[in-house]
C-alpha cells in the first residue's frame, strides 16, 4: 500500500502543520491538537467544540470558522481525542456564554467528552452536550452501543453554528442541535475497505463484485455483504431504509457524502438516483449538498443523510459559513 | 508484601508485552473494530513509563494513579478512559500505604474492575475487557499462586469471548458478525494480567 506520508506516528501532526499553512484564518495548535477560529473567543457568543478521530476530513477541523465550529479536537486516526484536548479547546473559545460539545455516538468519543465536560465544569465553564446518532444501519437497543454518528454531524454543526453566530443562548443552541439530530437519518455503503496508516493493509477484505451495506465511518465492516449493485439499486436501498426509519412529513436537506475515494462524477450520478427516489416517494428536497464531507480515509463508497427541516432550520442552514470545508454566503 | 517497585515492574512488563503483541492486537481489532488497538496501547504505555521515570512515585497507589492519568491523557478512544480508570481506581483504593498485601491488592483491583464495568456499562458476556478482567480479579484472593491463577483466568476469559456477540463498543455495530473473533480489549487485558503474574515471578 502506497501512502503520501512520512511515518504513521506523525500523520496527524503533519496534516495539522499543513492545514495551518493553508489556512491562516485558523489558529492551529499542532502540539496540543486543537484547531480554533482565529477570532475566538467571540464575545457574547456560545462556542461550539467538536472532535473525533482523524481520517474523516474535512470533519471536524475543516468545519471550524465563522458560522460553524469554534474549535475542533482531532484525535489519532479513527481514535477519539483525549479529554485534555477538549478542555483546552473549551477554555480557549469560551467567552463566558458557554460551550456546546458536539459528540458522535462512539464509545470512545462519549467517554472522553464526558470526562472533558466534568473537567471543564470544574474550571467554571458552562458545558452542554449533544450526541449525534443518525445511522439507521445500527439497531438501537440496550444491547449495542447505539446508533453511530455519521453524516448528520455536518447538519448539526452547521445549523447549531449559525444559531450561535446569531447570538442564541446555550440552551437554545443545544435545543436546535438536538432537534437537527432527531430529524436526521443516514445510511452508508462501502465499495472498498480503508487502509489505516498504522496497519498499512486493508481493514477488511472486500472481494471484487461485492459491497458492504450499512457501514460506519471507521472501516468497520457493515451490516451485510451483497453482490455489487448499480447506483440506482444502491440509491433505492439506502433511501428507502432511511425513509422507513423516519418518514418525513415536510421538506428535507439531503447530503450525498463521499467516503473519500469515490469521485464526484459518481457522487453526482448517485445523487441523481437519490433525487429520483425522493421524488417518487413524494419527498420535497429543500437543499442538497454533494461531496466528500464526512469521510473514512481512502474508502470508496458513499452515505446518504436526510434531515427534515422547518423554516428556522432552513434559514440557519442558508446563513453564511466560512470554513475550509464549507463556505457560502457573505 | 507488594511495594512501589513491584507495580513499576508490572507496568514495565505490560509495556513489553504490548510492544510484542501490538500487531496481533491490531489484527484482532481490524476484524471487529477499527484496527488501532495495538498502536493506541503502545502510545499509552510508552507515555506511562516516561511519566513514571520523570515523577518517580514511591507508593503503590501513586504509581497506579499516575499511570492511569497518563493513559487517559494519551490513548484516546474507549481504551484510554477504560484502562485509565482501571489503574486510577485501583491506585486510589490502595491509598497511601508504602506496601500492600496481595489480598489488599486483589480487593483494590476488584474495585478498579467494577469502575471499568460501570464506566463502559458492560457486564460479563458482552464481549469486552471485563470478560478477562473480572475472572482475573476474582482469582486474586491473597493465596500463593493467585497471580498465576489470575493469568490463567484472564487468558481463558479472553478466549471465551470468541463465540460471543458483542453488545458494547464498536464491535457491537456488527451484531452477529462479531461472533468468531476474540475481543481485542479482552486480549490486551489478558496481556496486562499476564504481566502482573510475570512481575510476581520476577520475570522482566
Amino acid at each position: 500500500m502506497r501512502m503520501l506520508i512520512n511515518v504513521p506516528e506523525t500523520v496527524v501532526s503533519d496534516a495539522l502543520r499543513g492545514m495551518a499553512a493553508a489556512h491562516p484564518e485558523l489558529q492551529v495548535d499542532v502540539e496540543n491538537r486543537v484547531v480554533m477560529r482565529r477570532d475566538a473567543p467571540v464575545a457574547g457568543r456560545v462556542a461550539l467544540v467538536s472532535g473525533g478521530g482523524s481520517g474523516h476530513e474535512p470533519l471536524h477541523g475543516g468545519f471550524v470558522g465563522p458560522g460553524m465550529l469554534s474549535a475542533a479536537c482531532p484525535g489519532e486516526v479513527f481514535t477519539s481525542p483525549v479529554p485534555d484536548q477538549m478542555v483546552r479547546a473549551a477554555a480557549a473559545v469560551d467567552s463566558g456564554a458557554g460551550v456546546l460539545f458536539i459528540v458522535k455516538n462512539y464509545t470512545g468519543d462519549v467517554l472522553n467528552f464526558d470526562m472533558a465536560a466534568e473537567l471543564a465544569e470544574d474550571e467554571g465553564i458552562r458545558v452542554a452536550k449533544v450526541l449525534v446518532n443518525d445511522d439507521v444501519a445500527v439497531v438501537d437497543s440496550l444491547f449495542t452501543a447505539g446508533r453511530r454518528g455519521t453524516g448528520a454531524t455536518l447538519f448539526v454543526e452547521k445549523i447549531a453554528g449559525a444559531a450561535a453566530e446569531a447570538g442564541a443562548p446555550l440552551e437554545e443552541v443545544e435545543a436546535i442541535a438536538r432537534r437537527v439530530n432527531d430529524s436526521a437519518r443516514s445510511f452508508g455503503v462501502a465499495l472498498s475497505s480503508v487502509t489505516t496508516p498504522a496497519k498499512g493493509t486493508p481493514t477488511f477484505d472486500l472481494p471484487p463484485g461485492e459491497l458492504e451495506l450499512g457501514i460506519g465511518i471507521h472501516g468497520e465492516p457493515g451490516r451485510e455483504r451483497r453482490p455489487m449493485m448499480t447506483s440506482r439499486e444502491i440509491a433505492d436501498f439506502a433511501v428507502h431504509t432511511v425513509l422507513e426509519d423516519r418518514p418525513p412529513t415536510g421538506p428535507v436537506l439531503v447530503l450525498v457524502n463521499g467516503m473519500g475515494a469515490t469521485p464526484l462524477l459518481e457522487l453526482y450520478g448517485f445523487n441523481a438516483e437519490v433525487q429520483r427516489v425522493l421524488t417518487e416517494r413524494g419527498v420535497a428536497v429543500a437543499r442538497t449538498l454533494v461531496g466528500n464531507y464526512v469521510t473514512s480515509l481512502d474508502m470508496a463508497g458513499c452515505s446518504v443523510t436526510i434531515c427534515q427541516v422547518d423554516e428556522q432550520m432552513l434559514t440557519l442552514w442558508d446563513a453564511p459559513v466560512q470554513t475550509p470545508g464549507l463556505r457560502w454566503g457573505r | 508484601m507488594l511495594d512501589a517497585e513491584f507495580f513499576l515492574r508490572w507496568l514495565a512488563r505490560s509495556k513489553d508485552l504490548i510492544d510484542q503483541q501490538a500487531g496481533h492486537l491490531t489484527e484482532l481489532d481490524s476484524a471487529i473494530g477499527d484496527a488501532d488497538h495495538g498502536s493506541n496501547l503502545q502510545r499509552g504505555f510508552t507515555a506511562v513509563l516516561a511519566a513514571l521515570e520523570r515523577d518517580s512515585p514511591t507508593t503503590p497507589g501513586a504509581v497506579l494513579t499516575l499511570a492511569g492519568r497518563q493513559l487517559i491523557s494519551t490513548v484516546g478512544g474507549a481504551s484510554g478512559p477504560l484502562y485509565g480508570t482501571l489503574l486510577r481506581r485501583t491506585g486510589k483504593a490502595l491509598g497511601d500505604a508504602v506496601e500492600v498485601t496481595p489480598q489488599q491488592f486483589g480487593d483494590a483491583l476488584r474495585a478498579g474492575v467494577a469502575a471499568v464495568a460501570q464506566l463502559g456499562g458492560a457486564q460479563p458476556g458482552d464481549k469486552t475487557m471485563v470478560d478477562a478482567l473480572e475472572p482475573a480479579a476474582a482469582a486474586l484472593d491473597g493465596t500463593s499462586g493467585a497471580f498465576a491463577a489470575a493469568r490463567e483466568a484472564a487468558a481463558k476469559g479472553a478466549r471465551e469471548t470468541v463465540p460471543m456477540v458483542a453488545r458494547k463498543g464498536r464491535a457491537s455495530y456488527l451484531g452477529e458478525r462479531s461472533a468468531g473473533h476474540e475481543d481485542p480489549g479482552a486480549a490486551s487485558s489478558a496481556l496486562i494480567v499476564a504481566a502482573l503474574a510475570d512481575g510476581a515471578e520476577g520475570i522482566r
